[in-house]
């Protein structure tokens, strides 16, 4: 154990630990003492061994990072991408799998996050509009075709328009238009603004093919 | 109806990975356990705090549900198999296109990414009072509030209705009883297969339930056989609005012909009553005839006998009645 050896550091070279060393023990020592104390409790729950238990803290992969986060049973996707993870480019409109707004991709699959369980995507990749730009800041092309069309007028639906159309996208690469709107015809726009959106998604494809 | 949507009440989750370990758990935890597949009709029960299970058994892990297997005496499609799995598999496209065009007509492209075809069959009835959480028959209750004279029943059913009126709101059922699919069920007394329309029950029968599942049963697949592979096939679907909704009344239709004359036909319509209903008087009416005017107008108006329409409703009875002819008639009419 960690704190065994350093509570009993070797004579011969006690003054060589600096001070960083005894720093990075404590941390260890207090990583191990952590999730040992979490099988413990597991263990003493007996969950680990029934078939199909459920342990609230998972990993999640959200946008190429893995995100540890402790997760409700009953928690939906959106809620933790929103109010655990802080990714709130990701809306809640209906919150009733209607609108579209909560759209992210999970394997590359568009799925309204309001309506997923957090707890069944453990093992997938989850991409929201704030992975979708490049680390450098260039907008994916999809992205660069909004603001190339001014495709939205209060833009709250944006997020799930864009996300479904990357996901469509990709099964789809070059769409005719009603393609395209039978495509991402499970997102709503209360503004009503569906002709501009959608020639703004076209755009959109077609920075994509050239990208 | 309570509309508080911030957290779902709590309840213990369970994520089985086999068949046997579900139904244990299933067996284990009896009515107070929630089988969850895609989750799109369970959701809004949870959200609304209508049904507040104790238990859910999600059954998003179990790898053997999942899939499609194409072989010589038909196809075999795992209960949770998605409707997307469903509408782009090449051998159900080729051979047996009804199944894709009902689900493809079914909600929106993201639910058909999540939603099961076992969950398409086997969802509840959608009608806003008993979704809405009112004490009706259906909910264990003793009244219908759709069928009093201010009930809102514009789209409820006008055939076999008993004390309920909600109609079941599947796309893929029609389609999947037209190829005469058969359903594999397992439970505590082992597997059992069924036609898939004695999967479905009437208010008659059972006015809780949509299905024959009972607590600690489970959809496993749906055997497709060849009968109908590369027949005649239509379906329509009647609805408000081109996507997402429900439909108001669908048909489906597999045809076998036999030079002009009609030789073999299975023929289902939905939305019209708390089941399919496969329409077999006029299965046996068209047989021998051709896929004309004529016959499609005789088959429209025995389809529509009996039916008894509700205040609002009287409108599915005429949109029964062509969409059975236009079945009748085929693509090319």
């Amino acid at each position: 154990m960690a704190e065994n050896e350093l509570a009993e550091p070797k004579t011969s070279n006690a003054n060589a630990i600096s001070r960083r060393d005894v720093i990075k023990s404590v941390i260890a020592a207090g990583a191990v003492s952590s999730t040992s104390y979490l099988f413990r409790v597991s263990k003493v729950w007996g969950q680990a061994s029934a078939p199909g238990a459920v342990d609230r803290l998972i990993t999640l992969n959200v946008n190429g990072q893995q995100r540890r986060v402790d997760v409700m049973k009953q928690e939906t996707l959106v809620m933790t991408l929103r109010y655990k993870l802080g990714l709130t480019g990701t809306k809640i409109g209906c919150d009733q799998a209607e609108c579209g707004a909560c759209t992210v991709l999970i394997d590359d699959v568009p799925y309204y996050s309001c309506s997923v369980f957090t707890h069944t995507v453990r093992d997938k990749k989850i991409q929201t509009i704030e992975g979708l730009a490049k680390p450098d800041g260039t907008l994916h092309p999809v992205q660069q075709g909004v603001i190339d069309q001014q495709g939205f007028q209060c833009a709250f639906c944006m997020s799930g328009f864009v996300m479904a159309t990357v996901g469509y996208l990709k099964t789809n690469p070059n769409p005719t238009r009603a393609e395209l709107a039978h495509g991402i015809s499970g997102n709503l726009c209360r503004c009503q603004d569906y002709d501009k959106i959608l020639t703004a998604m076209m755009r959109g494809a077609e920075n994509l093919r050239k990208a | 109806m309570a509309v508080i949507r911030d957290v779902i009440p709590a309840f213990e989750l369970f994520q089985p990975t086999s068949v046997d370990d579900a139904l244990a758990l299933q067996a284990r935890h009896g009515v107070k356990a929630w089988v969850l597949a895609g989750g799109l009709d369970s959701f809004d029960w949870f959200k609304d705090r209508i049904k507040r299970p104790e238990v859910v058994i999600d059954l998003s892990q179990v790898r053997e549900l999942r899939g499609i297997r194409a072989d010589a005496n038909g196809l075999e499609i795992g209960a949770m198999t998605t409707l997307t799995e469903v509408v782009r598999h090449p051998v159900v496209r080729e051979k047996y296109g009804i199944l894709p065009d009902a689900a493809e007509a079914a909600a929106s492209p993201q639910i058909r990414n999540q939603g099961t075809i076992g969950g398409n069959v086997s969802q509840d009835a959608r009608c806003w009072y008993y979704r809405g959480g009112w004490p009706c028959y259906r909910a264990g209750g003793n009244i219908c509030y759709a069928d009093t004279p201010t009930g809102l029943n514009r789209e409820h059913a006008i055939l076999d209705a008993n004390r309920c009126v909600a109609v079941n709101p599947s796309d893929t059922a029609p389609a999947l009883i037209a190829l005469d699919a058969k359903f594999v069920v397992r439970g505590p007394k082992g597997e059992r297969v069924v036609n898939a329309e004695d999967y479905f029950v009437g208010p008659a029968i059972d006015i809780t339930r949509m299905t024959i599942l009972k607590p600690g049963d489970l959809l496993t697949s749906i055997r497709i056989p060849s009968t109908w592979a590369g027949s005649q096939f239509y379906f329509e679907k009647a609805r408000d609005r081109k996507v997402w909704d429900f439909a108001l009344v669908n048909v489906a239709a597999a045809v076998a012909m036999s030079g002009s004359s009609i030789e073999r036909i299975r023929l289902v319509v939905n939305g019209v009553a708390a089941h399919p209903v496969r329409l077999t008087a006029v299965e046996a009416a068209v047989q021998g005839k051709p896929r004309n005017e004529e016959t499609a107008k005789m088959a429209g108006e025995l389809a529509i006998q009996g039916a008894e329409p509700l205040q609002y409703n009287g409108y599915k009875v005429p949109l029964m009645r062509n969409l059975v002819m236009r079945a009748i008639r085929g693509a090319a009419a």
